[in-house]
């Protein structure tokens, strides 16, 4: 039994003039504390794999089963990050990490003083829980935005390309901090990403997307070396650039069948 | 050394600002001062007839006599009351409709042609149906305030609704959201310098709404009195009304805008 079972998706977008498949013939598994990493060029439908995923999108073809059941029955069971940190500039930050909590009625003592733990932990002080997200480094925002979606302790998690609006340092330390994270609470995720010294330093397995319409192209098994390091360390590794070229070759090789 | 040069730069700036500002000042009080001089001067010299146009000192005058028998603090406190419920209903209104149609797409396709004969329709012209329905009285001159605000309110907001970021939407949703929390967590708030500046717009609006219905219904308050005024073509009346009416609407204005600084912090 898996955790995770996506099967058969296909999804097309519908307008007034066109008809486009933005996804076909997709099916996969996830064991559960695995981390997938989606590769590929804009425009393969990524973002739109991870809202069908979520179940924020319902797709015209194939079924999403996490633990055997239907995603959409699933509620709070998936978290999702974004690109932006999208923290709510109206609320302080401790407003914002509690607004999932607040939203399923999980509201408790006990919750809340997880979540504040949680912002701890990813070395927030407790000066930014009454500040406005405004008054907080893009890095901070982000890391809060992370707090935000752990807080209501999903068992899957989505990661929308969440280090591509930040600058190359931070999102470094980022990547190890999410990593870290995750690795201690075992969760699930799966990330999509453009960058793929990212995919390849964070996850267990690379899924490389073709475009137009997307298809799991191919799969990579990131071996065990760099599996056990952090992000940073992995990208020093030597066994990184041996994988960092195969699937170079493999970018490559789409884009010329495209032509 | 090079502090004490930046020290004295800033204060340079600082100073060339109120030397700056002392000039404004001083050709607006210019500007009222001739305004209302010439008005007197034209009128004492009858270069203008002032049966029509009255002049300053009588209004000023008329202005000491009607404090004094308290008929002006009277009608002024009506049509006060009667505009600050006006602005304040249509702005609610307004934005009741379109969190409705926001709620509803099926909803806003249905009623957006009405909506632009409603907007595009004088409502000052509903005047006479409203007085005989609602009675010649509070209700139909507060309506008339209302009114004439309230469609141009729904449009407004209810645009600024669509404009919201749809990945705060998004964000809600991943957490199972539904559509009621959603406005609540994130329409609403992200809406609401829109809200507050349309408060602004309606202030003025129900002015003209409720000084029309005082015209048509022609019992009491600041409209009546202009109308009055114009019946026995006693014109200081009118004057002294207008300007009356002048520096209250400007006071509403600004507490309006004192509000908003007040609520939008950011």
């Amino acid at each position: 039994m898996s955790f995770l079972k996506v099967q058969d998706i296909h999804h097309t977008y519908f307008t007034k003039s066109s008809a486009t498949t933005a996804l076909s013939n997709i099916s996969f598994t996830v064991e559960e504390g695995e981390f997938i990493s989606l590769l590929g060029p804009s425009g393969c439908g990524k973002t739109t794999l991870l809202s069908i995923i979520s179940s924020l999108l319902k797709p015209t073809e194939g079924t999403v089963l996490l633990e055997d059941k239907p995603i959409s029955t699933s509620k709070n069971q998936i978290g999702y990050m974004l690109q932006q940190d999208y923290l709510f500039p109206w609320k302080t930050i401790e407003e914002n990490i509690l607004i999932g909590l607040k939203l399923s009625d999980l509201l408790n003592p006990k919750t809340k003083t997880n979540a504040l733990n949680l912002l701890k932990q990813m070395g927030l002080n407790d000066s930014v829980v009454k500040q406005l997200p405004k008054q907080l480094s893009g890095g901070m925002r982000q890391r809060v935005a992370l707090v935000r979606t752990l807080a209501t302790e999903p068992k899957l998690l989505m990661l929308d390309e969440p280090f591509s609006a930040l600058d190359y340092q931070t999102k470094l330390k980022l990547e190890d901090l999410v990593s870290k994270t995750l690795k201690e609470f075992r969760k699930t995720a799966i990330l999509v990403t453009h960058d793929i010294g990212e995919a390849i330093s964070m996850s267990d397995r690379v899924f490389l997307l073709s475009t137009r319409p997307g298809t799991i192209h191919k799969i990579f098994d990131i071996p065990d070396e760099l599996r056990v390091l952090s992000p940073f360390e992995a990208r020093n590794h030597e066994s990184y650039s041996t994988i960092f070229q195969a699937i170079w070759k493999e970018l490559e090789s789409l884009e010329h069948a495209n032509q | 050394m090079q502090t004490n040069k930046v020290e004295l730069l800033h204060k340079r700036y600082l100073k060339s600002l109120q030397i700056e500002k002392r000039w404004v000042l001083l050709y607006q009080a210019i500007i009222f001062i001739l305004f209302f001089g010439c008005w007197e001067l034209l009128s004492q010299k009858q270069w203008i007839d002032p049966l029509i146009f009255s002049s300053p000192s009588k209004i000023w005058e008329l202005f000491l006599a009607k404090i004094q028998d308290g008929s002006l603090l009277s009608n002024l406190g009506v049509t006060l009351t009667e505009t600050v419920f006006g602005f304040i209903l249509g702005t609610l209104l307004g934005t009741l409709l379109a969190a409705i149609l926001w709620w509803s797409p099926m909803i806003s396709k249905i009623l957006d042609p009405y909506l632009v004969i409603l907007n595009a329709m004088p409502k000052v012209a509903l005047g006479p149906v409203l007085i005989v329905a609602m009675g010649p009285g509070y209700p139909s001159i507060i309506a008339m305030g209302a009114i004439i605000s309230v469609i141009i309110t729904t449009i407004v907001v209810y645009s600024s609704f669509r404009e919201v970021d749809p990945n705060y939407l998004k964000v809600l949703q991943t957490f199972g959201a539904t559509r009621l929390q959603c406005f609540k967590e994130a329409i609403l708030p992200a809406s609401f310098p829109t809200i507050i500046s349309t408060l602004k717009v309606n202030v003025g609006l129900s002015w003209v709404g409720v000084i029309v219905g005082e015209f048509l219904v022609s019992s009491k308050g600041l409209g009546y009195m202009i109308i009055y005024g114009f019946q026995v073509f006693n014109f200081t009346l009118v004057f002294l009304s207008l300007l009356v009416i002048a520096v209250f609407a400007t006071i509403m204005y600004q507490l309006v805008d004192l509000l908003e600084k007040k609520l939008i912090k950011e």
